[in-house]
Parts: structure tokens; C-alpha cells; sequence
């Protein structure tokens, strides 16, 4: 065989591996989202969102899960994304060159990565052990520390994406500082924060390890912020551990409810944002 | 700005009017200065808190490090009545998880990243793209479901008795394939996570590709290089720092993942040489045990098992940003 | 500044409102404890929520989770399976109280065993939980089941990864039959397993057993019970084969003197008796004798009092064994003596 059909083949080898990876990974998708349709989709009711979680051995629905996490995720949104918004404000437009910058950034992208598990510990100390008890507010102040990293990047690249030309016409016709950041930058950059926001509401609905130890559980509606309250992660934890027939179906349920919610976002904030999601 | 305030203010046409534009100036002047202190606060609140997170990992891991010090990394034992713990069963869990999933994970990103960039018609890149990015958007708790009542019973009774059987008699590797076959364990585990750093390794590659100048690409194609030459002499080795990046990205991701590996680890404190065997990570430990742990000591040896987790992926997260931020600045981006 | 329109001024009051609201909210009780009792106290909270709308939020996290929350007094009560000893108490400032008795089966999962056509004694479940008997043909399980056939399959292991009253009580019976198992592990909430894989809450046992062929574990009678497991007989201390059931877990419990323990600190395990089930226990209550929070204190034991009132027959449908009246008494009549409020009055008449 000629040296140039063993090169061909070779290379047929190779990538005929690659079709095979991607294969396996649509595959994956396939069969997870698949089974997550089939399972989740079998008691798919209005039940679910107007009826409690059930003790063992009764039906029942997600109502008080899924307002929980509601009221978690809009709690963390609203404490984290005006700390991020500022930060990242702050990276972008008055420190981008300065030593402290950098390290912020830094400190950042580490936060943005830290396993979740190690905030919760963190939030334990620091909220729960001094307020004496588990609550939805020590469970907001987890995720917010979440979705702080996320917001700050976002925020970061977006409003680097503004020319500085607008910023320079804004100036040259007078404008303070605040407004030209608040009435140029931003509104140049919206989709761009939205879309961050959405990611970062997209990553904060499915966590779990940072609730476990902060707002506990609680097997029935409640609204009080200073008390446990349940969340759709948690009950899906706990339902999926169990025996009971009930409770597994109303976790497959719970998580296709969460993965549909996630996904949606996701798709959201991307065609927001058009090409692909910042790095 | 002083310079054109001024200006402007004694170019005021009357005494009243220079006096408003005076407030108004001053007024600029004020809440530009409150903004500007308002982010500063929030960036270093940024820094705060990644400063209150290490203090209080450490301030909570003090009386484990006192009591047991360096000697903790390489105790097995686990044991909460004698008050008696260490580290290496959870230690060994993460990594080895950790391993398989890199093992698999890598080629796998590659491969679909090389197709992505090289391979696949235009029309069907961003579906695809975006699909297998989906993967990444699963909350992690859904591959734990998926993984301990769909993965876990097909390994169980499909995968892990033929394994065990074929490798009974091999000298070496049949310890590898010992042990009842649970279903769940390292190997699960390790497969698991494999799916879920998948994603984020392909992104990073693929965009790692895409900044290659085409002006390399066409000279080898010039000389007369088969498309895979290309990828394996030009793009990967141009790359190379940017590739180690994601992997090391994955990496972290893997270490620090809790939920998917909370329900198909096992829960063993054991580090054993079998991947069928149970096994237990720092971060299942700790979502296993935290919230029962009786007895100060429990408590903190597990937040010093969270420190170390912490101290691993910082390490790794650092390094690897490090290597993607030379690569960007190699490209003049 | 520029003044707020009047929009955003209605949209502020209304955040705050609802905020204040959800700041409010009734003494609400929180439990948190053993998994033991767990479908029988969410039984209970259900059906006192429909009778006095007041809701009992209990978590099942385990007795090591239960003790430690009441000792942070993070929780308004806190449930285990393993009784404080009472120096304990006294040191944590802590009342303990029983609610109800039942007790922990083995159960397996084998192809063609029916419900109780096994029988182990209690060394035998020691071996097999120390890893030295490792397959299901092994001489000492069939010497005990000469017309069972087992298959040459082997043990998987079924243990708890959490903190325990379950694993207390299943240890501390193994450890009086077991030498080997008193030595080498002891018993407590949580031990070092020789073997065997881990799972969270009785819950995640009787799961990860009915999931895995050739599995051994222990739960809870009402878990088994309720899920249809494959309980095994056991030969008790009298060298009798019993079932179990509410009778034999009832004949344990005969022996117990409550009257004369002080915090009630029974250990139920390997009683004498014809009927008795070797591995029963009782299930604690533990409250602070003088409560952070003593409107829910008042509330949690009005629950409690209502339960020991009306709710045996719950109790029995899910094969617990209620209490004795005259041990009922006794017990409400210690949290006169020492539940107190703030200003030293108790906190239920």
C-alpha cells in the first residue's frame, strides 16, 4: 500500500473515531433527557403544583418544592446580582488596568469554579450556627454567593464589548460619570447582562449541595423566610433515596421540572445573546 | 473635567445661572464619586468573600488539625465513635473518580471537538454544539437519579458480572474487577462524571481551535497533510497550552462535583484496589455527614476534608486560567 | 437623587410588606432526628395538621443529625433511636422521652426467598457483617436454613452511611451476641464498616437492597413492612425462632422497667423471652428543659400529648408498638417537672 493510502486511512481511522465520540455524546443526551421525559412525564399533572409534598405511602404534588425554590432563587438573585452587577462595573470600567483588577478577576474565576458543597460549609458557619436554626434566608445567601462570580464575569465582558467611542461621545457631551455607565453602558450591553442573569438563574435552580445544610427541608407550605423550607433539589434528594413508589415518581417529576426550567433558560439567554456564551 | 466645569461655569451667562451649573457640577461630581466607591465596595467585597470562605474552612478545620496534623492525609480510618479519622479513603475516592472520568472525558472532547472545527457541515454546527452544551445545563442531581436508577441496575446485571468474570483469572488485573457487583461504585461514579465534564472540555477545546490562523492550517493542507495531520501537527500542539487549560477546567469541575456522586459512590470509607467496590469522595462525605456529625470533632475534620477539597481545585483552577490567559495573550485578543 | 415615581414607591412598600410578612409566622415546630420513626411521625404531623392546622415539619436526617441539631437548639425537638445516657443529658440541658417501640429486621434479596423462610441467629449476622462469611451457600447460613435453597451468590452488604439510632440499635445487639463485633467495631450511630456499601437513611437501605440481588441490610419493621421486603426470621436469646412482628417486638419491650429510668434510657436489644424479637428498640424524643423558643416548645408537646392520645392506631397500622398508658403518664407527667419556660413555670399544664 502506497504511503499516501496508509496516511488516508490513518486519518479515516481517526476521524471516523471522532463521529464516534460525538455519537456517544448526543447518545448520552439522548437517553438522559429520554428517560427523564418518559419517567417525569408519567404523573405529570396540575396536581403537582397545587397539592404538598405527601408523608410516605400518600400521593401529593410539588407545591411547596417548587415554591421554595421560586422564592430561594428570586432571594439569591436579588442579593447577588447588584453586588456582581457593581463589581463587574467596577472591573470594567474604572479598574480595567489596576494591580487590584487583576487580582479580582482572579479571586473570581476561582469562585466561579469552587465545588458548591464548600459554599454550603461556608454559609453553615458564618448564618446558620449564629442564627441558631436552618432558613430559607441562610439558603438565599448561599446561592447568592453563587451566582456573585457569575454576574461579575458576565457583567466584565459584556461592558467591555461597549466601544469606548460611545463612552467618549457621552463625555464629550457632559455627562457625569454615573449616567454615561448607567444610560449608555448598560443599555448597550442589556442583552448581555440578561443574559448572564438567566445563566446564572439556570445554574443556581439546580443546586443542591449548598441547601443541604443551610435551609434544610420542610414537608410542608411555607412562605416564612426565617424557617426551613423545601426546594425542589432537596426533595428530589430525598424522594429519589427512598423506597417509596410515590416519592420516586415525584422525583423523576420534580427533576424534569427543574432540568425543563434550566433548559429553557439556557436556550433563552443564548438566543439572547446570539453567537455563544461568553468565556 | 475640572478644567471644562470651570470653564463652563464662569462662561455662565449670569450670577444665578452660574451658581446652579455650580450645584449641578457639584452634584456630578458627588454621585460620581459615591458610584465609584459603591463598585469599589463590591469588588472587594468580591475579595472578602473568598478571604471569609478560607477562614472559615480553616477556622473550622482547627481542632481536626490539631488533633490529628499532617498525619490526617494519609489515615485510613474512619471511625466516628473511637474519634479516630483521616482522610485517604475520601481522598482516594475523588481521584480516582476523578481519573476515570478525565480518562474517558479527554479523548471523547477532543474527538467531538475536532469535529466540530473540522469535520462537521456548517449547517449542523451550532445545533450540535449547543446539544452537547445541553449537557452541561443538567442539573447535577439529575445524573445522580439517572445514574443510581438507570446506569446503575444495567451495570449491575449486564455490565459488572461479565466483567468480573472475564478478568477472574487474569493475575494483575483481576483485582481491578473484584467484588460483588453492586451496581454502584468507583467505576459508576468515574462514568458518571465523565458525561458531566464532557461538555465543558469540548467548549474550551472548540474555542481553543477556532482561534488557530487558518494561514497555518492552509500551508500544511499546501504541502499536502491529510486533514487529521493538520489536527495532529498544527492545531493541537498551537494549542496545546490552551488544551491543557480545559482539561485541567474539567478537572476541577470533576473534583469538587457532589450530587451525581453522592448516589452512585457506595458510601465505603475504604480505599480499595477494585473499581467495582464502593468508594466515597470528600464532597460525598461531606454531604453524607455533615448535617449528623455529633461530636466537634466529626464536624471539623469533615470541614478540613472541605478545605483540602478547596485547596485541590484552587490550585488546579488557578493553573489552569494562568495557562488560558497566556494563550489569549499570545493571540493578540 | 432624583425623587422615586410614584411607582417605585408602591413597588418598594409591597416588597416590604411581604417581606415583613414572611419574616412573620407562627411558632412553626421543626423536628429533625431518625428515620426510624419517620413514616409514622409524618403520619402523625399529617393528620394533626388536618385536625388543628398546625404544621410539624419533621426531617428525617438521622439520629446522629437529630442529636446534633438539638444540641445546637437549631431544631424544636430532636428524634433518636439511641437514648442519651443521663449524664449526657444533664450536661446538655436536655429532657429525653420514648414514643414508640418497634424494631430492625434483616432483610435480604434473593431470587425464590419468601418473606421470613430465612433464619439467621445473631452471630451469624456478625460474620456476615464483618465480612467473614462472604457467600450465600456459606456452611453457617445453611446449617440455620437446611431446606432453603441458597445460591452460591455473593453477600452484598447493605449498611447506613449516616448517623443512626437504627445502625445504635443493630450494633448494640450485635456487639452483646458478638465478641468478634464488640471488639473490632463496637456500637454506636455510626462505625467503622468493615464492608459493604452505604446508604442514607432507612430509606436508602431498603432501596439499595431491593435494588441489588444478593443484598443483606437492616431497616426499620415499618420499611420492610411497607415495602414488601424479604424480612428474615432471627433465633433470640431463649434459642426460639420468632418473626417479626408488633407481638414479638411488644414481648421485648415487656421487660423494660420505664419507671425507674431516669430519662427513660432503655436498650431494648436481646431480651429474654420465648416471643421476644432480639434486635428491638425504642425511639426518643429530645427537648431542652428550657427552650429557646417556648411557644413552640408549648406547641411541640401539645403534639406529642395529642399523639400519645390519639394516635396508636396510626402507630399500630404501620406495625409500631404504642406505649403503655400508665408509661404515657408517666412521661407527661416528667414534662411538668421539667420542661420549663423562661420563668421557670412548666410549659404545659
Amino acid at each position: 500500500m502506497s504511503l499516501y493510502g496508509r496516511r488516508r486511512r490513518r486519518a479515516q481511522l481517526y476521524f471516523g473515531l471522532c463521529y464516534l465520540s460525538v455519537a456517544i455524546g448526543l447518545g448520552w443526551l439522548a437517553l438522559i433527557l429520554g428517560t427523564l421525559i418518559f419517567e417525569g412525564s408519567r404523573n405529570l399533572s396540575a396536581s403537582i403544583f397545587t397539592q404538598m409534598t405527601p408523608p410516605p405511602g400518600s400521593g401529593g404534588g410539588l407545591l411547596n418544592a417548587v415554591a421554595g425554590s421560586a422564592i430561594m432563587t428570586t432571594l439569591g438573585m436579588a442579593i447577588g446580582t447588584p453586588l456582581g452587577l457593581l463589581a463587574g462595573t467596577y472591573l470594567a470600567e474604572y479598574g480595567q488596568h489596576s494591580k487590584l483588577s487583576s487580582v479580582i478577576r482572579f479571586i473570581n474565576d476561582i469562585l466561579l469554579s469552587a465545588p458548591s458543597i464548600v459554599v454550603g460549609l461556608f454559609i453553615y458557619e458564618v448564618i446558620v450556627v449564629r442564627m441558631g436554626h436552618f432558613s430559607a434566608i441562610a439558603g438565599a445567601a448561599a446561592l447568592a454567593v453563587i451566582v456573585i462570580p457569575i454576574v461579575v464575569r458576565t457583567t466584565e465582558d459584556m461592558l467591555l464589548l461597549v466601544p469606548g467611542s460611545l463612552r467618549e461621545a457621552a463625555s464629550a457631551l457632559g455627562l457625569p460619570r454615573v449616567t454615561i455607565i448607567r444610560k449608555i453602558a448598560y443599555r448597550a450591553a442589556r442583552a448581555g447582562l440578561i443574559t448572564g442573569a438567566l445563566l446564572a438563574v439556570a445554574r443556581i435552580s439546580g443546586e443542591t449541595a449548598p441547601l443541604l445544610f443551610t435551609v434544610l427541608n420542610n414537608q410542608f407550605f411555607s412562605i416564612n423566610l426565617n424557617g426551613p423550607m423545601a426546594s425542589l433539589p432537596a426533595v428530589i434528594f430525598q424522594f429519589a433515596l427512598s423506597p417509596y413508589k410515590e416519592w420516586q415518581q415525584l422525583a423523576w417529576t420534580g427533576a424534569l421540572i427543574i432540568t425543563a426550567a434550566v433548559l429553557a433558560l439556557s436556550i433563552a439567554a443564548r438566543a439572547l445573546h446570539g453567537k455563544g456564551q461568553p468565556r | 473635567m475640572r478644567v471644562a466645569s470651570e470653564m463652563a461655569i464662569e462662561s455662565a451667562e449670569s450670577r444665578p445661572a452660574k451658581d446652579q451649573l455650580a450645584r449641578v457640577l457639584l452634584g456630578f461630581r458627588l454621585r460620581d464619586t459615591a458610584f465609584r466607591l459603591l463598585a469599589l465596595a463590591s469588588a472587594w467585597g468580591v475579595l472578602i468573600l473568598l478571604g471569609g470562605v478560607i477562614v472559615s474552612l480553616i477556622a473550622g478545620s482547627m481542632p481536626a488539625i490539631k488533633a490529628f496534623g499532617l498525619s490526617f492525609l494519609w489515615t485510613e480510618a474512619w471511625n466516628p465513635v473511637t474519634e479516630q479519622f483521616g482522610a485517604v479513603a475520601p481522598l482516594y475516592g475523588t481521584a480516582m473518580t476523578s481519573l476515570i472520568a478525565m480518562v474517558i472525558a479527554v479523548p471523547s472532547a477532543l474527538g467531538i471537538a475536532i469535529f466540530l472545527t473540522e469535520l462537521c457541515p456548517y449547517r449542523l454546527r451550532r445545533p450540535v454544539g449547543i446539544a452537547i452544551e445541553l449537557l452541561a445545563g443538567i442539573p447535577s442531581i439529575i445524573y445522580g437519579i439517572w445514574g443510581l436508577f438507570v446506569f446503575a441496575p444495567f451495570l449491575q446485571q449486564h455490565i459488572e458480572p461479565p466483567l468480573i468474570a472475564a478478568f477472574a483469572n487474569v493475575p494483575v488485573l483481576s483485582s481491578l474487577f473484584s467484588g460483588p457487583p453492586y451496581g454502584i461504585g468507583v467505576l459508576t461514579a468515574g462514568i458518571i462524571l465523565a458525561i458531566m465534564v464532557l461538555p465543558i472540555i469540548t467548549s474550551i477545546s472548540r474555542d481553543v481551535f477556532a482561534t488557530v490562523p487558518s494561514i497555518l492550517k492552509e500551508a500544511a493542507y499546501g504541502v499536502g497533510c491529510t486533514t487529521w495531520e493538520v489536527v495532529r501537527f498544527i492545531v493541537i500542539p498551537y494549542t496545546r497550552a490552551g488544551l491543557i487549560g480545559a482539561v485541567m477546567l474539567g478537572l476541577g469541575r470533576a473534583l469538587g462535583e457532589t450530587m451525581a456522586v453522592t448516589f452512585v459512590i457506595g458510601n465505603a470509607h475504604k480505599a480499595g484496589l477494585s473499581l467495582l467496590a464502593p468508594a466515597t469522595s470528600i464532597s460525598a462525605t461531606i454531604a453524607n455527614e455533615f448535617t449528623e456529625a455529633v461530636g466537634g470533632l466529626h464536624t471539623s475534620a469533615l470541614i478540613e476534608l472541605g478545605l483540602i477539597l478547596f485547596v485541590i481545585t484552587f490550585i488546579i483552577i488557578a493553573f489552569a486560567r494562568l495557562l488560558l490567559v497566556r494563550l489569549v495573550r499570545q493571540e493578540g485578543r | 437623587m432624583r425623587i422615586p415615581s410614584n411607582a417605585q414607591i408602591s413597588v418598594a412598600a409591597a416588597v416590604f410588606l411581604v417581606g415583613a410578612a414572611c419574616f412573620a409566622g407562627a411558632a412553626e415546630i421543626s423536628g429533625a432526628g431518625a428515620t426510624f420513626p419517620y413514616p409514622l411521625y409524618a403520619k402523625w404531623a399529617d393528620a394533626y395538621k388536618k385536625e388543628t392546622n398546625t404544621g410539624l415539619n419533621y426531617q428525617s436526617i438521622g439520629s446522629g443529625g437529630g442529636i446534633k441539631q438539638i444540641k445546637a437548639k437549631t431544631v424544636t425537638f430532636g428524634a433518636t433511636d439511641m437514648p442519651l445516657k443521663p449524664e449526657e443529658l444533664k450536661k446538655e440541658g436536655l429532657v429525653q422521652f420514648p414514643t414508640v417501640t418497634g424494631g430492625d429486621v434483616p432483610v435480604v434479596h434473593l431470587d425464590g426467598v419468601n418473606p421470613g423462610e430465612l433464619v439467621l441467629d445473631g452471630p451469624t449476622l456478625a460474620s456476615i457483617f464483618l465480612g467473614e462469611v462472604t457467600s450465600w451457600d456459606d456452611h453457617s447460613i445453611q446449617k440455620l436454613n437446611p431446606k432453603v435453597k441458597l445460591p452460591s451468590q455473593p453477600i452484598a452488604v447493605v449498611h447506613r452511611s449516616d448517623g443512626s439510632g437504627t445502625t445504635f440499635i443493630f450494633t448494640d445487639y450485635l456487639s452483646k451476641v458478638s465478641a468478634g463485633w464488640k471488639s473490632k467495631v463496637g456500637a454506636s450511630t455510626a462505625v467503622e464498616w468493615p464492608t459493604g456499601i452505604g446508604a442514607k437513611g432507612n430509606e436508602g437501605v431498603a432501596n439499595n437492597v431491593l435494588q441489588t440481588n444478593g443484598a443483606i441490610g437492616y431497616v426499620e419493621y415499618a420499611y420492610a413492612k411497607q415495602n414488601k421486603m424479604t424480612y428474615t426470621d432471627m433465633i433470640n436469646k431463649d434459642g426460639k425462632r420468632v418473626a417479626p412482628s408488633a407481638q414479638s417486638f411488644q414481648a421485648a419491650a415487656a421487660n423494660a422497667d420505664w419507671a425507674n429510668a431516669p430519662g427513660f434510657y432503655q436498650i431494648l436489644t436481646d431480651q429474654p423471652g420465648a416471643n421476644s424479637w432480639p434486635i428491638a428498640g425504642a425511639t426518643f424524643i429530645l427537648m431542652p428543659a428550657t427552650p429557646p423558643d417556648p411557644a413552640a416548645a408549648a406547641e411541640a408537646l401539645k403534639f406529642f400529648r395529642w399523639a400519645y392520645a390519639k394516635g396508636d392506631k396510626m402507630a399500630e397500622d404501620l406495625d409500631y408498638v404504642p406505649l403503655p398508658r400508665e408509661v404515657k403518664d408517666l412521661i407527661e407527667k416528667s414534662w411538668a417537672k421539667q420542661i420549663k419556660g423562661a420563668d421557670g413555670k412548666p410549659l404545659l399544664d
